[in-house]
């Protein structure tokens, strides 16, 4: 407690993070005061990509510098940090660029809507940098109200509003879960920083926090049974927004996730492995078969990112170094193949109220040959299909390989995600067989051509998918660089070693104390 | 204790006590939010006097501030129309139950004698309370302090994109 960071220490270990509130600040005043412009909402999206842009080159600076730590501990510089917010200022960009596309259309948004994309960035690489349960919830709540609005960003749709007062209650909901359990496990152990969370024996009370815990992480990453909302909200949002919800808040929410079970609450295993084993299995199955039934693309995105939850707990679940690193480069191919997707998408709707569904896309290969292979790429992505599906192959694969490494081999549920992969075929190739193998109906509009930051996005976004599922080294070397440069997960590992013993000794304490 | 002291303490007494009578004795929610909060107000007051400086602070920051505002809030929601055409909302089960729960806690303070509470040092030690809490607060805390500003921002930013009438395209 004595030792806090002093304030050169301070902004030092938060150059990123100050950067992009200080570019985010200026942008709000130039959307104010900026003058007259043509399309300020487009004239403030695309400051903002520059300012994604200068803080990404901060990120990797301080990534070289090895900076970012402080001496309180609360908050750290280790590549896990580093690694995430690259991943989320990626995602972070190609929503922006999305978001361009669908104002030129609509016409619908406000100059402030970048403004409020970039303040939910920097609380989720606040929730990247913090190893404080106060910091973790701090960022998420300047993650979540900001998303919160963004969700009901389009003022003249009410299915907009809808899912923005949906993710509203449900998210305050979750948060008030989280926030109660950070109280009792403060209460238990005195502190909030991780680092005595991990270092304390557990008590009942640290137990309880860490299910209230849990039931936080759940509803915030849209495991099963805490999923409900995904749907509508995903589906009610506007596209751009969905596309960063998809991409950047799930990466997010992955990285508080693991760093807090890492880290944080490792004491106490043996009681939350077999919790998180059941989310994951119940996830990956009710995900991917509800996905089955889903005509509405955003709908079915929205039930394939929940089975893609399931398959990121299990790499949670393996609690180990190379977990860490396959949960970053799931990340990495996730957030690519979902803005390639959503940019195709945004395409194909015209930014029109109703979402697209999968006959919508039939016959696109014979209009739009260029958006039928760029989909079919991130869709197969997300399927995990080896070279055509690209980086999402090698995703899967090096979390199966986490998974059995693990120092208890997941071998079952190792073969649940394969089984829920082997369905997830059947909404996956549904849509792109209707895109190939199906004539273009004649009453379906044109879609208009790709306007430039659109396709940038889904050029970039394919060809760094095909390039990683034919070279993944590069990316599975930084990735493991990530979580090795300071060895975040040094406890875990040091206690997945020991794990019977202080298991035995916790439950013998958690039975005897109440 | 000087009797200006005994004076106000009770002046203070008295106007929560009138005002929680007006509070439950009116019939437009909104006049009954309002009598609420000077209660509130009353009740600072009481804790200034028992040296509680800080808690004082917080009860009108967030009692008297923000929690009244929530009320009042969903009171215009609801739109409930003018208070003379009001149906009272109260009913009778509810009355019963308040007016159980209120004879209760009467009979428990009653029961309560004063000298067996335990007693606390009567040196006023007033700017010790505020202290601690400022030095943690911007030295430990200073972050979350800062991020927490943020957060108002996020808010106020949120509020006025949603409430904003929509630009002419």
């Amino acid at each position: 407690m004595t030792d806090f960071a002093e304030p050169g220490a301070l902004l030092g270990a938060l150059l990123p993070e100050i950067t992009l509130l200080l570019g985010t600040l200026i942008l709000l005043l130039v959307g104010a005061w900026g003058g007259e412009s043509s399309s300020p909402t487009r004239r403030s999206a695309r400051f903002a990509l520059g300012i994604v842009g200068v803080t990404a080159v901060a990120v990797v600076f301080a990534w070289l510098r090895g900076d970012g730590f402080t001496t309180d501990d609360r908050l750290t510089g280790d590549g896990f940090r580093w690694a995430i917010d690259l991943v989320l200022l990626l995602g972070t960009a190609g929503a922006l660029a999305i978001f361009d596309t669908e104002q030129l259309r609509t016409r619908a948004y406000q100059a402030e809507i970048p403004v409020l994309m970039l303040l939910a960035l920097s609380g989720m690489m606040i929730i990247s940098a913090s190893r404080d349960l106060m910091f973790t919830y701090i960022g998420l709540e300047l993650m979540s109200i900001a998303v919160y609005v963004l969700a009901g960003a389009n003022r003249s749709s009410a299915r907009s509003a809808e899912a923005s007062i949906k993710y509203f209650l449900l998210g305050a909901f979750a948060s008030g879960f989280l926030l109660y359990g950070i109280a009792l496990l403060y209460g238990a152990v005195g502190d909030t920083r991780l680092s005595a969370l991990g270092a304390a024996t557990p008590s009942a009370m640290y137990l309880v926090g860490v299910a209230l815990l849990l039931v936080g992480f759940a509803f915030k990453v849209g495991a099963v049974p805490f999923h409900l909302w995904t749907p509508d909200v995903y589906d009610g949002a506007p596209s751009p927004i969905t596309a960063f919800m998809a991409a950047c808040v799930k990466a997010s929410a992955f990285a508080m996730l693991l760093r807090v079970m890492a880290e944080g609450i490792g004491p106490a295993i043996v009681h939350w492995h077999p919790v998180v084993w059941w989310l994951a299995a119940i996830t990956m199955v009710v995900g991917n078969v509800v996905a089955l039934a889903q005509p509405n693309v955003k709908r079915m995105l929205a039930y394939s990112s929940i089975a893609h939850s399931g398959y990121l707990l299990v790499a949670v679940l393996a609690y180990s170094q190379e977990a860490a690193a396959a949960v970053v480069f799931y990340l990495l191919a996730y957030t690519l193949a979902t803005i390639g997707a959503f940019a195709v998408l945004g395409i194909v709707s015209e930014g029109r109220e109703t979402t697209v569904t999968i006959d919508d896309l039939s016959g696109l290969w014979h209009v739009r040959p260029g958006l039928a292979v760029a989909l079919s790429v991130c869709l197969l992505a997300f399927f995990g299909f080896p070279i055509a599906g690209g980086a999402g192959f090698f995703a899967k694969w090096y979390v199966i390989q986490a998974a059995l490494a693990s120092h208890t081999p997941l071998t079952v549920l190792v073969v649940v995600l394969v089984l829920a992969s082997v369905v997830s075929a059947g909404y996956y190739l549904t849509a792109i067989s209707a895109m190939f193998n199906r004539p273009r109906p004649s009453q379906l509009p044109m879609p208009v051509q790709t306007p430039l930051l659109s396709g940038i996005v889904m050029v970039v976004a394919v060809v760094a998918l095909l390039v990683l599922g034919v070279f993944p080294t590069p990316a599975s070397r930084l990735a493991a660089a990530a979580t090795l440069r300071a060895a975040p997960l040094a406890t875990p590992v040091a206690g997945t070693m020991t794990v019977s013993a202080p298991t035995v000794a916790a439950t013998e304490d958690a039975g005897s104390t109440p | 204790m000087t009797p200006f002291y005994r004076f106000q303490f009770y002046l203070f007494a008295l106007m929560a006590i009138g005002a929680a009578l007006l509070f439950v004795t009116r019939r437009s929610p909104v006049s009954a939010a309002l009598w609420l909060v000077n209660v509130m107000f009353a009740l600072s007051g009481l804790y200034v006097m028992l040296d509680a400086p800080f808690v004082a602070a917080v009860q009108v920051l967030v009692y008297a501030g923000a929690i009244m505002v929530v009320f009042i809030f969903v009171v215009m929601l609801l739109n409930l129309g003018r208070p003379g055409q009001l149906p009272d909302l109260r009913e009778v089960a509810p009355r019963l139950g308040a007016g159980v729960v209120g004879i209760a806690i009467l009979a428990n303070l009653l029961a309560v004698r004063r000298d067996a509470l335990p007693t606390v040092a009567l040196e006023p030690h007033a700017d010790n309370v505020v202290t601690p809490v400022a030095e943690l607060l911007f030295s430990d805390y200073l972050l979350a302090f800062e991020l927490t500003s943020i957060v108002l921002l996020v808010a106020v930013v949120g509020a006025v994109v949603l409430a904003k009438r929509k630009a002419a395209p």
